[in-house]
């Protein structure tokens, strides 16, 4: 890891209050990304990533809270700001873009009028001044005739071009760290490339942070340069993205990458069946004890029932939470 | 082209309605208070006296001319402070829920349950006759139906992704309410408040006619519909001529705001270009 971390989650639990009991959605999670790094959480739905990612820009809303741990923006605690103070990091250093573009951008005002008011709110710029900034980041994420489109309203445009505009408002303000919630998910491939290629670019560019969110391992180890996997609540693996391929240590994450499909192998011939993992991911009120992936493991055993194991420093880089990890 | 048609017949008529309340002075032939003479009085329409005199011989062309100013103010100054309230008050309930919710609901339900012309026969006893006190009775009795409006898109609208994403791009609750939430439950919302200045029209000629609105002798569309109705078989064109401005004018406004509602919403506006 190279310099002071950007953003630095340390031992974070985040509380599902059902009225009765609380119960922890997310525990014990941990990790860092440098300056300009980019870094993939990857996990099964209901496993507790986006819930990681509203926590860091300080949006849980009840039932869910933070129930421990420390959030470092920068060097500084940002976990237990205030709602305003909270308010000036979003957008403004830390931006998000999510998975659905059709609904992320107003439908009655034009998308440039939607890109300047990031100028206005958060850099004080006049409406004037603002406007031709946002014809600018129009520009640069490659939106054809920016000076044309700023004019158009959502509706008008594709798919791919309201990603583009909601990258454009994202990084407007040239944020530190840029959180993508599946950005491509309900995109089509051949686009899903192209955004993914751009939000890559321009983040190098400027040096802003990815913190990447998705279900889907191939393309996250394809962005980002580190992986967490995340499995009921918790981080199981922790890996540089050419590692956790070639050599997973958890066994959920080898069970990740052996269900993957891949060309030329018996299994996308059609010779073999695809493996798969076998059982479902717990409840989040029926977390079982120990590791909570030891009722779908091969290799469990009993301390993996009964004691909650710690996270290991692999000797060839990373992080796992296993008893029996390789 | 029907949509059309409505905006522009609707347009028409309010336009119509507003511009011959401003340039009343002009259009009128006498002066609707004084020139009372009891030597033309209850003259049948003809082409001295258009729509007749009444029984003291004054122009009821020219006292409907005026009564214009009376109307319409009632209507528009009334219309926006009910909007305002009912906005105000719906948004904020939408967007923050809880208890102020729950404060606002009760005062809505507590509004609708009381009918609002005796609530606001009940502000006029108390702040008496007058056009202040009208505009006043009038704007704070009718913002429930806007308020209801306001709640329930605001509701709806505050789970949208963009209202979410404006949220995690930093804007405030004020600003995610006057940015995102108010463009988009605008159209219901002018709807509502065409179609209640159409009803402010006519609460205003029922107070009028009840003797609470404007006083005597200045005109007012109520008041000289109040005065007609013991001539209403010797001399109809009294009652005739008042009935048919407030018929056009709440005709009008209803068109407008039908037609209205169809150019607000973004994406009919770029289906017909």
């Amino acid at each position: 890891m190279t310099g002071a971390p950007l953003i630095e989650v340390e031992d974070l639990r985040i509380d599902l209050d059902d009225g009765s009991r609380r119960v922890a959605a997310a525990e014990g999670v941990s990790f860092r990304i440098s300056r300009g790094e980019t870094f993939g959480l990857v996990g099964e739905s209901g496993c507790g990533k986006s819930i990681t990612a509203l926590a860091l820009i300080g949006l849980l809303r009840p039932p869910l809270s933070i129930g421990a741990g420390v959030i470092r923006f920068d060097g500084k605690e940002i976990q237990h700001l205030s709602a305003a103070r909270q308010r000036d990091l979003r957008g403004d250093r830390i931006a998000m873009i999510f998975q659905e573009p059709m609904t992320a951008l107003n439908p009655v005002s034009p998308v440039g009028r939607q890109i300047a008011e990031m100028f206005v709110l958060h850099k004080g710029k006049s409406w004037r001044e603002a406007n031709r900034l946002a014809v600018e980041a129009l520009a640069s994420v490659r939106v054809p005739a920016p000076e044309r489109r700023v004019n158009d309203y959502p509706h008008q445009l594709s798919g791919g071009m309201r990603q583009r505009v909601m990258i454009a408002i994202a990084l407007a303000c040239g944020p530190d760290l840029l959180i993508a919630d599946e950005p491509t998910t309900a995109l089509d491939v051949t686009v899903q490339a192209e955004i993914i290629e751009l939000m890559r670019n321009l983040c190098a560019e400027r040096g802003t942070a990815i913190l990447m969110i998705s279900h889907d391992l191939g393309l996250v180890a394809n962005v980002c340069r580190r992986v967490a996997v995340m499995y009921a609540g918790r981080i199981v693996e922790e890996r540089g993205s050419a590692d956790i391929f070639r050599k997973p240590s958890h066994p959920y994450t080898q069970g990740l990458v052996d269900s993957l499909p891949r060309l030329g192998s018996r299994a996308a011939l059609g010779r073999s069946r695809l493996k798969e993992i076998a059982g479902v991911v717990p409840a989040i009120t029926s977390f079982p004890d120990g590791c909570r992936f030891n009722p779908r493991c091969v290799h469990a055993t009993d301390i993996c029932r009964t004691i909650v194991p710690e996270t290991d420093l692999l000797e060839a880089g990373g992080l796992v939470r296993c008893h029996h990890h390789a | 082209m029907k949509l059309r048609a409505n905006l522009v017949i609707g347009g028409a008529l309010f336009a119509l309605a507003i511009a011959v309340g401003l340039l009343a002075p002009w259009l009128a032939h006498t002066d609707p208070v004084l020139d009372a003479n009891l030597m033309n009085a209850e003259e049948p329409p003809s082409w001295t006296w258009w729509f007749g005199t009444d029984d003291q011989g004054r122009d009821i062309y020219s006292r409907v001319v005026y009564g214009a100013r009376v109307s319409l103010t009632v209507g528009i100054v009334s219309q926006l402070i009910n909007s305002v309230i009912g906005v105000a008050l719906g948004l904020s309930a939408g967007y923050w829920g809880g208890w102020w919710d729950d404060v606002v609901n009760a005062l809505t339900n507590l509004m609708l349950a009381i009918p609002s012309l005796i609530f606001a026969l009940a502000i006029m006893a108390v702040l008496g006759p007058g056009l202040t006190s009208l505009l006043i009775a009038l704007g704070l009795t009718n913002w429930s139906f806007t308020c209801r409006i306001a709640r329930a898109s605001a509701l709806s609208l505050r789970n949208q992704g963009y209202v979410q994403a404006a949220t995690v791009l930093g804007y405030g609750d004020f600003r995610i309410m006057i940015t995102q939430l108010l463009p988009n439950m605008l159209g219901p919302i002018v709807v509502i408040g065409t179609l209640g200045m159409g009803s402010a029209v006519l609460s205003e000629a029922a107070l009028s006619f009840l003797g609470l609105g404007v006083r005597p002798p200045f005109p007012s569309w109520g008041s000289m519909l109040s005065d007609a109705r013991d001539q209403i078989t010797t001399a109809p064109w009294l009652s005739v001529f008042p009935g048919l401005a407030i018929f056009l004018t709440v005709l009008g406004l209803n068109l407008l705001g039908d037609g209205l509602r169809d150019i607000l919403d973004p994406q009919s506006r770029s289906r017909r270009t």
